[in-house]
């Protein structure tokens, strides 16, 4: 069932003994240890899992892990500049203090780094549709708002 | 990971003892801050400080001069960690980063049963107040005593006592020489003056955020342990299912990693080496398994129908002058029936827990709302001693009350125990989240009343009919999922809490004539506690029944909520809502609804306003905008209460316009964000919230007080829109039309 699947994860390829029909998400979070992406739903509906896939914010609970070979997988710790430094999203999120419980920050982090490389100024409009894909319960959508503007302010 | 027996009060006494542990008494007697009259507290403690006065409870001075704050609550994401930190940095005059909060862990911290019910600042930031203060004045002594000066000459300042310029400071940890402050906090309290404050107050920013954007290890579903192995449980197909007969040898053979199958009466789960053979193993074993098929759930009729026939046990609530005048309704008689369904949690992270049994103790990592309550209901359900476990609160994805923490908790327990010295992982699915939970109770509400000529209620009789609001485990092992299913079973208890039910049945308001009646029954599915717990469905009917004699009566609904009210906080938000919503123009088609409650009639005073637009062709709704105005006493952090209120009244419109669990004759189909859709970010209104500060008065928590108040204020904006009353929740489009 195992197969050697080499994946590119923040800057850095990983070859790993795995079974290749495993989800992407699972192989991020127990081979890699990496907390950015997280288990919501496992069926591409709530949007905690996103991960930038040559830099598309895309759900990585049902992906399989094969199918990313020779794509650049990019997670929320990938953002953080070597030196530390926040990406200017997650710096807005920081400052506008968008988070209750945080659990949804990391899809919603993604998408907005996602739609800010697309689209360098959206209206507040194309920020909800951008992070449509992306539950929140705590209900903390208007602050997220306003960190991605916040954040598109700084980029600019 | 430990592999020895590891037990955190055992380590806690032998790092003491290594230090030679002094027993230090000290007399707490007045040193005043330099500039300002200290508030001298002599009335009571708060109440975790009266079943845990000593100081040591609640504060550890840390070797490297920070102070660590020993809490018995969790962090739910409600900033529980900031304001704890900013309270004890303030009596101790310590920058708020040398605060560190332990969060609740049996055998460790203080014993504050559950997290909830918007309590943690009066009891829990309150208790710390008073022992970082008691801690500043022994603190003080000790250094008086060192330096041989009186205490009203030194000060503090970032965990070091200072005297004049030529003596070195001396910080916390030299003064204490390796002891803690063992005795007892006493009234009188010396607190710091409020014109000293530098943090309480203020909006300090979470620092827990930023371990959140770095993607840091924060939440129980994060932690990772060498060994680590994991685990699904194969859940019946229906509430009362009994396993019959599960096919295990063949079940064996067709999942890679499988390390150990647990049966246990009619509770089955399995263990693997990695996490996705665990998760393809638990859909695999529903082709080994065989179910008995219990008695359906009931089928064919509206749900407040078939509630409507249940038996039930009644008490009133409240009872003033005579109501028997609406036993005969006159043209001044109004009377409506409110209703609202079964809403679920919806954490966005699935329930998880990791448990490890080292042969002796039991560990058990989980985002329960009660480490201690939830190691009661473990100790009986396993038959093990109490000092036997070890609960550890770690945070988990925000639960609004009591979901699937415990039960995950007590499934991985069950698991580690048929597997031990490895440390179990298990992950609830989104479908067990969804489909097991414990949900908010459905309920109906019927309210009558009589208008006099001036428009004055004069009489008002309210019922309300609805199952438990709080089967938490509190040490009964019955509420705990699993222990239903063992071979040795546990009952579920039969009636639980009926006091959440009445949570704010009673308007807080002047009514000279009133009863309040509370009906308690035992629904189809499974209920415990959701955010606010009764106080949602009551003040959703009862503010929606004044709007309607607002109407009645002619009067402005502000105008005649202050009509009816005689506490002056009421007041205040009510007129502050009114000013904050005077320069608001409407459009055709659109329309703005308001609601009010004091929540639990004792807590934070709450008024909402929400702004609707209705398509009357579709009777589809757009809510706009959803202001706020709540006083919550005094406010330790602004934004704090600010994020509260905005995430509470947010999801209270959510479960409001969309949010409905749904059963078909075998169980829940509500089972995944389709079938239970909450609101997404094109659908959030914009918000906006004004706090009044009360520095005088006693802090209040602030995270339940909007879910009722948003809700009326919802169908009251929808009313004012289009002149269609919604009385029966979620808001169907097709009433509208």
């Amino acid at each position: 069932m195992e197969a050697d699947v080499t994946i590119e994860v923040n800057g850095k390829k990983h070859m790993l003994r795995v079974d290749p029909a495993t989800p992407l998400l699972y192989v991020l979070r127990n081979q890699l240890e990496l907390n950015g992406p997280k288990y919501g739903c496992g069926l591409e509906q709530c949007g905690s899992c996103m991960v930038l896939m040559d830099g598309v914010a895309m759900p990585s609970c049902r992906v399989p892990v094969e199918s990313m070979q020779g794509r650049a997988i990019t997670t929320l710790e990938g953002l953080t500049r070597a030196d530390g430094a926040l990406h200017p999203v997650q710096q807005a999120f920081v400052n506008e203090q968008a988070a209750q419980c945080g659990y949804c920050l990391n899809g919603m982090v993604i998408s907005a780094v996602a739609l800010l490389q697309a689209n360098k100024k959206p209206d507040e409009a194309a920020i909800r549709e951008g992070l449509q894909r992306v539950l929140c319960r705590c209900s903390v959508q208007p602050r997220v708002i306003r960190a991605v503007q916040r954040a598109a302010g700084t980029l600019q | 990971m430990k592999s020895t027996p590891f037990n955190p009060e055992l380590s806690r006494r032998k790092f003491i003892n290594s230090l030679g542990c002094l027993t230090i008494g000290f007399s707490l007697t007045s040193t005043p801050w330099a500039s300002a009259e200290p508030l001298l507290a002599e009335e009571k403690l708060p109440g975790s400080l009266q079943k845990h006065p000593r100081i040591d409870a609640w504060l550890e001075v840390l070797g490297d001069g920070r102070v660590r704050v020993l809490t018995g609550k969790m962090e739910l994401g409600q900033g529980l960690r900031i304001a704890i930190a900013q309270v004890a940095a303030e009596e101790l005059d310590l920058e708020v980063e040398q605060v560190e909060v332990h969060l609740a862990e049996t055998g460790r911290t203080p014993n504050e049963g559950y997290t909830a019910g918007s309590g943690s600042m009066e009891n829990t930031a309150m208790s710390v107040r008073y022992a970082a203060a008691a801690a500043r004045q022994a603190l003080l002594e000790l250094a008086a005593k060192q330096w041989d000066v009186s205490t009203d000459r030194l000060s503090m300042a970032s965990g070091r006592v200072l005297w004049d310029a030529s003596k070195e400071p001396l910080t916390f940890a030299e003064l204490l020489n390796g002891a803690q402050l063992e005795q007892e906090v006493k009234l009188p309290v010396r607190l710091k003056a409020r014109s000293e404050y530098r943090y309480v107050g203020k909006p300090i920013l979470r620092k827990d955020i930023e371990q959140m954007v770095r993607a840091q290890p924060f939440y129980v579903q994060d932690l990772r342990f060498p060994g680590m192995v994991h685990a699904r449980v194969v859940r019946p197909p229906a509430y009362e299912a009994k396993l019959l007969e599960f096919n295990e040898s063949t079940f064996q053979a067709k999942v890679p990693g499988l390390l150990k199958v647990v049966k246990n009466g009619s509770f089955l789960g399995l263990i693997t080496t990695d996490e996705y053979q665990a998760v393809q193993g638990q859909l695999l074993a529903r082709e080994h398994v065989r179910w008995s098929t219990p008695k359906p759930l009931p089928q064919g009729q509206p749900l407040i129908n078939y509630l409507k026939k249940l038996p039930t046990s009644s008490r009133t609530v409240k009872e003033k002058g005579a109501v028997e005048v609406l036993d005969k309704p006159t043209k001044s008689t109004w009377k409506a029936e409110y209703f609202k369904p079964y809403q679920m949690h919806g954490s966005i992270g699935p329930s998880c827990s990791v448990a490890l049994y080292d042969g002796q103790v039991l560990h058990v990592w989980t985002h329960t709302q009660g480490v201690f309550p939830l190691r009661d209901a473990l100790s009986k359900m396993l038959g093990m001693k109490p000092e036997s476990l070890h609960v550890i609160g770690v945070p988990g994805s925000g639960c609004y009350g009591h979901n699937g923490a415990d039960d995950v908790a007590a499934d991985a327990a069950l698991l580690a125990l048929a597997y031990p010295n490895k440390p179990v992982r298990l992950q609830w699915s989104r479908e067990e989240e969804h489909a097991w939970e414990p949900y908010g109770s459905a309920m109906w509400m019927a309210a009558e009343a009589n208008l006099d000529a001036s428009g004055r209620i004069t009489h008002w009789r309210y019922g309300l009919w609805s199952d438990s609001h709080s089967t938490r485990p509190g040490g009964n092992a019955g509420n705990l999922l699993a222990a239903r299913y063992l071979e040795k079973s546990f009952e579920r208890p039969s009636s639980g809490y009926s006091g959440g039910a009445y949570r704010n049945s009673e308007p807080y308001y002047a009514i000279p004539n009133l009863k309040v009646d509370s009906h308690f029954f035992e629904g189809p599915l499974r209920v415990s506690a959701l955010r606010s717990l009764g106080a949602y469905g009551n003040i959703f009917a009862i503010e929606s029944f004044m709007d309607e004699l607002a109407h009645r009566a002619q009067k402005d609904p502000i105008e005649f909520r202050l009509m009816h009210s005689e506490d002056e906080r009421s007041m205040e938000v009510l007129k502050k809502l009114q000013e904050v919503l005077r320069p608001e123009k409407l459009n055709a088609n659109e329309g703005i609804g308001v609601a009010f409650s004091r929540y639990k009639n004792v807590a934070s005073y709450c008024a909402v306003a929400a702004k609707v637009a209705v398509d009357k062709k579709t009777g589809d709704v757009r809510l706009l905008k959803m202001w706020a105005v709540i006083d919550a006493g005094e406010v330790i952090n602004p934004d704090g209460v600010k994020n509260q209120t905005e995430g509470g009244m947010v999801q209270a419109a959510s479960w409001t316009l969309k949010e409905e669990v749904l059963f078909d004759k075998q169980h829940v189909s509500s089972r995944d964000w389709y079938s239970y859709p909450i609101f997404r970010c094109g659908e959030v209104p914009e918000v906006e919230v004004v706090v009044i500060d009360r520095p005088n008065e006693e802090p209040l928590g602030a995270g339940e007080a909007a879910q009722g108040p948003a809700a009326a204020a919802v169908v009251n904006a929808i009313y004012r829109a289009c002149g269609k009353r919604v009385r029966h929740l979620p808001v169907k489009a097709a009433y509208l039309k």
